[in-house]
């Protein structure tokens, strides 16, 4: 309970004011496409140097929990996800924008990350020390079975059929390995020198998601000019806090997928998303209705990359150990100031440690308000004309690209994977699938590589990756998930003969 | 009136020219990492640079760019393939890493691609084990080696990078085979796996594990370097307990520019950027976040540099 203790430096009036600053400038951060979380904080830090520890923190806190909900805004008005993150929510709320919904969609996504972060971070408050050793429990066998049971989830993840979603995943699977290879240092598929570094995984989500559709735009421009003036229905913020309260399903699994899988060190941000939503549907009644603008899609994936937040700061905060790229940027933060994370944070900084979570807890509400207040306003953006908007999602794809690293080669490869992805689309293979592939391929090879290291100078293979509770849990989880899938699709497949038979 | 015009005008073209390098820097400076924002070569490089915008110092800001990828590579072959000779792009090395993987083979850079500006840290490798483990020296850890080969298992970060030149290093010393694991994800993930106890052991920076020890996570057992460190001064080194390893994979930070840049640009800030790590302010934050500083000139760099080629190619020969 130290932590309310603390609860009155976050009011503060200079800590109060970079409170609003982190939060506001984070979400705006987060809404431009390219700047993911990771790179937000990273410009920030310059600006912690002349502020004092508790107070550059809170920046920082406020920053990254509201890039993480900001990203939302272009994933749902523009279909650019803004980092891996807010991948699922451009599967139902893009849709849902489209349908003339946006405000209705932004509105959802910004009270069910509150509600998903503000859990994360009570999870953060009260169980630090019991989810630490949860986090160090996963060794490299763990991680790659839990990116093989993401792989289950790519078959029936937003395809017209499991075999093209399979297709989808492996041609993601493949893209993973171009580059040097990051544990041996091979080289492989270098066909030119801006692939050395491998796909970066944020210009290929600007190249997948927009590109295509900046290419759908541009071709039925011409005939259907002003024809498509989609009308933005308004939506209060109380019928979306009842929208939201009439799925509890899927706040609750979000929220709580989203807070165990955020804090694996090393693979929780990215998929902590697409899990949920995946989740989610299968245990939805609706389950027909996800990626046709499905409120629940919206709420899931939200709630689950909002909840993360907290707990994916476990290991740094107990451990000293960043668990995600953007808890390395943290502890820069930490360290320009002398402080060490771990017992000396808690025990010799207790007011820089528990103002900086308190920040966090503040932020999310603020975040929450500040979201719903520009809702409604961004919501219009689906009026721009098409043929204008085409233009302004290829600027803002370039820009996105670009200044991940600066570097041209990076748009390069997002406009090949863009115009590549709009000829797969027409034969039915769909985008999401295929980044899950570029997202689990690099830690499912390099967890197997290092477990299978450790495995021959110590207990042999078999009993390293299948001996073991946690692997034996993971290993049903995934022939779970497959036998469910393949269920599923036998159902679908009796339903359809059934229906034939009878007409 | 004509004529003194013309002189006039003469005079300050000459001027100009003779200026081009004296005026030297006229607009902000850029600098590349080659590792992602937010590790240590990122933070230190961040700090170290901050003072560049002072009078004392060059009098224009230097503004960090992360080019990550591959160890490094990406950005390093960017550097020497790629990034202009006109003192405007400097980036930062770490040696021995660059060196190493330039000996391997596969990338676009040696040390003759680059011109050594000067050092600003040094950070040695060490050799760490779990809090509860039963090895409390480095001689527990050979033993155990000798009695089980090829079965200690230890982790560092990758290959090719300072953490390997000291296991390397060390299993040569002892005449013992042991289990180097390279983890993907830079020092961290090599500590992680020590902490939660995937590896017996691991090699680590010293930054990283001083930090972890006096969290109580970790025990340092031996420092790869010629001599103790002021971070930790009761931790002996690899020497001292008999193994013949000598600084060859501590973590050398510094600034280089591309072979190709103007030489009174090279000798402006090979003057000029020493004198910037010097500053209180970047001493007093480097030490405060646990990162050692070791200032060195242009010319012992360089002496640093052609030492560290001719070890590595012995070290790394059948490899």
């Amino acid at each position: 309970m130290e932590f309310i203790y603390y609860f009155g430096d976050v009011f503060s009036p200079v800590s109060f004011a970079l409170l609003l600053v982190g939060t506001i400038g984070g979400l705006i951060l987060g809404a431009t496409p390219g700047l993911s979380p990771t790179m937000a904080v990273a410009l920030l830090i310059p600006f912690t140097f002349q502020l004092e520890a508790a107070q550059g923190l809170i920046l920082l806190g406020a920053a990254y929990t509201s890039t993480v909900a900001g990203g939302a805004v272009s994933a749902i008005l523009l279909k650019i996800p803004g980092a891996p993150a807010n991948i699922a929510t451009t599967l139902d709320g893009h849709t849902m924008a489209k349908k003339g919904d946006g405000a209705k969609a932004l509105q959802l996504s910004f009270l069910s990350s509150a509600v998903g972060g503000v859990f994360g971070v009570l999870l953060l408050i009260f169980l630090t020390p019991l989810l630490a050793k949860w986090a160090l429990a996963f060794g490299p066998s763990h991680l790659f079975w839990l990116a093989i049971l993401g792989v289950t989830v790519i078959g029936s993840l937003d395809s017209s059929s499991v075999v093209k979603g399979l297709l989808s995943g492996c041609i993601g699977l493949w893209l993973a390995t171009i580059g040097f290879d990051d544990i041996m240092g091979a080289q492989r598929f270098i066909f030119h020198p801006s692939l050395g570094g491998g796909i970066n995984i944020i210009a290929a989500l600007i190249g997948l998601f927009a590109i295509p559709q900046v290419l759908t735009m541009f071709a039925k421009g011409r005939q259907a000019s002003g024809a498509e003036v989609i009308e933005v229905k308004k939506h209060s913020v109380l019928d979306a806090t009842k929208e939201m309260l009439r799925w509890p399903r899927a706040l609750t699994i979000g929220t709580i997928t989203g807070s165990i899988i955020g804090l694996i060190p090393g693979v929780g941000g990215q998929i902590a998303g697409l899990v949920a939503y995946d989740q989610t549907r299968k245990f939805s009644k609706h389950r027909e209705k996800f990626g046709t603008g499905h409120p629940e899609g919206v709420i899931a994936a939200e709630a689950a990359n909002n909840a993360m937040v907290g707990p994916s700061l476990v290991p740094l905060l107990t451990l000293s150990i960043p668990g995600s790229p953007t808890a390395a940027v943290l502890l820069g933060g930490l360290l320009i100031h002398g402080i060490f994370p771990g017992s000396d944070l808690f025990d010799n900084h207790p007011d820089v440690a528990w103002t900086f979570i308190n920040s966090m807890l503040i932020g999310q509400i603020l975040m929450c308000v500040f979201g719903l207040y520009v809702a409604g306003m961004a919501a219009r953006v689906a009026q721009v004309p098409q043929s204008i908007m085409a233009a302004v999602v290829l600027v803002l794809s370039v820009f996105g690209a670009y200044s991940v690293q600066s570097s041209m080669g990076d748009v390069y490869v997002m406009a090949c994977l863009g115009v590549m992805m709009y000829f797969l689309e027409r034969f039915g293979f769909s985008a999401a699938p295929l980044v899950l592939g570029l997202i689990l391929g690099p830690i499912a090879e390099a967890n197997f590589i290092q477990g299978s290291m450790i495995a021959n100078a110590t207990d042999g293979m078999g009993v390293y990756f299948l001996g073991g509770t946690l692997n034996l849990f993971l290993i049903a989880v995934v022939v779970a998930s497959i036998a469910y899938s393949v269920w599923m699709e036998v159902r679908v497949q009796k339903l359809v003969a059934r229906g034939e038979a009878k007409s | 009136m004509k004529k003194l015009i013309l002189g006039a005008a003469l005079a300050l073209t000459g001027l100009a020219s003779s200026l081009a390098a004296e005026s030297y820097p006229e607009r902000p400076i850029m600098m590349m990492v080659s590792y992602g924002a937010g590790g240590a070569t990122d933070f230190q490089a961040r700090i170290v640079t901050m003072t560049a915008g002072n009078e004392d110092a060059l009098g224009m800001p230097i503004a960090i760019i992360n080019k990550p990828g591959a160890g490094g590579r990406v950005g390093w072959n960017w550097f020497a393939s790629q990034a202009d000779a006109d003192g405007y792009t400097l980036a930062a090395y770490n040696v021995p890493h660059f060196i190493a993987q330039s000996i391997k083979g596969g990338v676009q850079y040696s040390t003759d691609s680059f011109e050594p500006i000067a050092n600003w840290g040094a950070d040695p490798a060490v050799f760490v084990v779990g809090a509860d483990s039963p090895f409390n020296s480095m001689a527990d850890v050979i033993d155990y080696a000798k009695a089980n080969p090829g079965k200690l298992t230890f982790s560092g970060a990758g290959l090719f990078v300072g953490h390997h030149i000291a296991a390397l290093q060390i299993e040569k010393a002892a005449g013992v085979k042991m289990a180097y694991i390279p983890t993907k994800g830079g020092g961290s993930a090599a500590m992680k796996a020590v902490v939660a106890g995937e590896v017996l052991g691991g090699v680590n920076n010293l930054s990283d594990a001083y930090r972890a020890a006096s969290n109580g996570s970790v025990k340092i057992l031996g420092v790869a370097d010629l001599e103790r460190s002021e971070f930790l001064p009761d931790v002996p080194t690899m020497m001292e307990q008999g193994l013949d390893v000598d600084n060859s994979s501590v973590n050398f930070r510094g600034i280089m520019v591309p072979k190709g840049t103007p030489q009174e640009v090279i000798d402006k800030l090979a003057a000029d950027v020493p004198k910037m790590f010097e500053n209180k302010r970047v001493a007093s934050k480097m030490s405060a976040g646990g990162s050692p500083m070791h200032i060195m000139t242009r010319a012992e760099v360089q002496e640093m540099w052609a030492a560290r080629q001719a070890t590595l190619e012995e070290l790394l020969k059948g490899l």
